[in-house]
């Protein structure tokens, strides 16, 4: 090996970090370019979702707080493009990239959402399912990546804790509150554990992602460690999580759950969810529609730096 | 393209900072609106007081020494705060 | 900063920097009640009727404005403008929030228990019972219409809430003392994209004269004699000539958008989008209307 392979290796062996000008082998720098331009978009796609019900919200509270949640994700996708772009990506060709469908977003945000109760749900399991993947990529060996999860994660803790809130206020309330929950809850459980990706003997960039230091911990790990964490959440709020085979095995001192159904997951992956073109293509008019006031904007800028040269 | 707006590099000096420190990039057609983009995505928490923004075209490194910065939340926006929230206290891992 | 190297899961919260520097929010924390902790009697010599006739028509126009900023999240041509356009939908929703809260507490003939004043007043009025000026109800057709209302809107809100920081009423006066630097930094916003716009392209400046022209009608009425105020029209007026002749667009010369039988905006007549907007704005919470959230 060179010695700038060597430093590499080295530096992942230390658990240390790999900075944007670091040398690094092709296949890293595409893994993990891939890996925080699917991150990215998730957070931007991810507004569609939940900006459904801002106009609607029920109280002036919730309305204040669910817009301040979008706007961070707005925020968060920002600080993603942004470390994407030190391995030399261009914000413009990730976001055309999003849009043809060459690169992709989390499947969780290719579900609707149907009623109020949706949010709160969105907030427990979805940001919940989000937290237990991204906690540990605040080890992720690329320090910009690293550095962008630091600041999401606390940005991020609120949110969970929102929906859930929401979700404790609506089981303490009315039978017709309690029912959304309950049905919000039977549509979002199987595809938030879907959110960890294939099961590991499905995934084949596993083992190299994780000599890397890109990923901390296999698909199945986190999800088993999801399970564990909210099915005495659910608990708590009373709600019955749609799983007949959830149970609590004291040999394993883990949940025992029910088989997702992988061939549903393969075909939203496809783009044959319930949401998917209405998603991406919400995504491409702002940015097709736009381009006129992005474009007025440069040629502004340009006339007046030629009026500052002139008047130097 | 044209409409593409360039690179621009956020240096953040917060109230209790001594020096402005890195925090990130954003995207803006001229300066002043990347002053203001700045402020929108780096100090919704009332983060930081002091704000440079540089192209990053005009930035020449040799190897960076990019440090990280810890905010204080902001005690206005209140519905940011994650103790905001009642949770009772026995639901776990929240 | 070391991050634990321990291979369990971190719990996200041990990861959080515990620093508080607790900047207590001057009105309370918002909880249920936006005014919380906050003295809300009114002060000898207040007319307490007109004043909570003033606050709701300020609550108003910064509630129905906020819902039609709302409408454009994922809708922007930028992301950073996203971020920007969520933080302006934000602070007039707070606006409103102790606006109304402080209407609420006020009204002498309120007849709502304590605490859900804002709510109830948000969501269980009538239309015709809304006082918020035409301008506010107004979709915008394009990014020009956000950027030239916008402009009208702030200045003219800002000039209003300068003069209020002396009014009176020390829960409304603290209300426009807060929101000052708030429509300062929208006006701001809102005059640089009309001088980008107005001096960009051949295009944007069509847009940007466009949505002036089609806007200046519902101007007139902002300055209609309903607010306790002094005459704000000619610093307004001479605020947006000012962006105006940067952005070298004219200054519209249309009549003012007819009233019905002489009633508008702060007499509950509004235009036929104020239907559109309160079906929507109210709709989950009239379908719930014993549930609290």
């Amino acid at each position: 090996m060179t010695s700038v392979e060597d430093h590499f290796e080295a530096t992942i062996a230390r658990n240390q970090r790999i900075e944007p000008r670091d040398w690094m082998p092709d296949g890293y720098r595409a893994t993990v370019l891939r890996q925080i331009a699917q991150h990215a978009h998730s957070e931007i796609i991810g507004m569609q979702p939940e900006g459904n019900w801002i106009t609607r919200a029920p109280s002036l509270r919730r309305k204040a707080i669910l817009l301040a949640k979008v706007q961070d994700e707005a925020g968060h996708g920002l600080y993603l493009y942004s470390a994407a772009e030190t391995l030399g990506a261009d914000r413009a060709d990730l976001t055309a990239k999003l849009i043809s469908g060459r690169q992709k977003y989390s499947s969780i945000f290719n579900y609707p959402t149907l009623s109020y109760a949706d949010v709160g749900v969105i907030g427990w399991l979805v940001d919940g399912a989000a937290i237990c993947n991204q906690v540990p990529l605040c080890r992720s060996s690329y320090g910009p990546y690293a550095r962008a999860m630091i600041r999401i994660c606390k940005e991020e803790s609120f949110h969970q804790r929102q929906g859930y809130e929401l979700l404790l206020t609506m089981m303490k309330g009315t039978p017709a509150q309690r029912k959304m929950v309950q049905d919000a809850t039977n549509r979002f459980w199987w595809p938030s554990l879907m959110m960890f990706g294939p099961p590991d003997n499905a995934s084949p960039n596993t083992g190299q992602s994780m000599a890397w230091g890109v990923k901390r911990h296999t698909n199945d790990e986190l999800r088993q460690r999801f399970v564990d964490m909210t099915v005495p959440q659910a608990e708590k709020l009373g709600v019955t999580v749609p799983d007949q085979e959830l149970r609590w095995n004291e040999e394993r001192g883990h949940y025992d759950f029910g088989a997702v159904d992988w061939d549903d997951f393969a075909a939203v992956i496809k783009g044959n969810g319930p949401c998917n073109a209405e998603r991406i293509e919400r995504r491409r008019r702002a940015h097709e529609e736009g381009a006129w006031v992005r474009e007025a904007a440069t040629a502004y800028a340009a006339k007046a730096a030629a009026r500052t040269r002139a008047a130097a | 393209m044209t409409g593409d707006w360039p690179l621009w590099e956020v240096f953040l000096r917060s109230k209790r900072g001594l020096n402005h420190v890195h925090v990130g990039s954003l995207h803006a057609a001229d300066a002043e609106m990347a002053l203001h983009h700045a402020r929108d995505l780096y100090t919704r928490r009332n983060e930081g007081v002091s704000i440079w923004v540089v192209r990053s075209a005009d930035i020449t490194a040799s190897s960076p020494d990019e440090k990280d910065s810890f905010f204080a939340p902001s005690g206005d926006k209140v519905y940011r705060h994650p103790t905001f929230y009642p949770i009772p206290d026995d639901v776990p891992h929240m | 900063m070391t991050v634990p190297d321990n291979t369990g899961h971190d719990n996200p919260y041990d990861l959080l920097s515990a620093d508080d520097d607790d900047h207590r929010w001057a009105f309370g924390t918002g909880f249920t009640d936006p005014l919380a902790g906050v003295d809300t009697t009114v002060p000898d010599g207040v007319d307490a009727a007109a004043l909570a006739r003033h606050c709701l028509m300020l609550g108003d126009d910064a509630l129905i404005y906020s819902h039609r900023l709302q409408q454009w999240i994922t809708r922007l041509p930028e992301l950073e403008e996203e971020t920007a356009v969520a933080n302006i939908a934000l602070d007039l929703l707070g606006q409103a929030r102790m606006l109304l809260a402080r209407a609420a507490a006020a009204d002498p003939s309120a007849d709502f228990p304590a605490g859900t004043g804002e709510d109830r007043l948000a969501f269980f009025r009538a239309e015709a019972e809304f006082r918020n000026v035409r301008l506010a109800e107004r979709a915008d057709e394009d990014f020009a219409e956000l950027a030239g209302r916008l402009l009208i809107f702030s200045a003219w809100r800002l000039a209003l809430f300068e003069r209020l920081r002396d009014t009176a009423d020390p829960v409304l006066a603290a209300i426009a003392a807060k929101g000052v630097p708030e429509l300062a930094y929208h006006r701001d916003y809102a005059a640089r994209w009309v001088i980008r716009l107005g001096d960009g392209t051949e295009l944007s400046h069509q847009r940007m004269q466009r949505a002036l022209d089609v806007l200046w009608p519902l101007v007139d009425e902002l300055f209609d004699d309903d607010l306790p105020v002094s005459d704000v029209r000619g610093e307004v007026e001479a605020v947006l000539d000012g962006v105006f002749e940067h952005a070298g667009v004219g200054r519209p010369s249309s009549a003012p958008l007819g009233a019905v039988s002489g009633l508008r905006g702060r007499d509950g007549v509004h235009t036929e989008a104020m239907g559109y907007v309160l079906a929507e704005l109210q709709s989950v919470a009239r379908a719930y209307p014993d549930a609290t959230w």
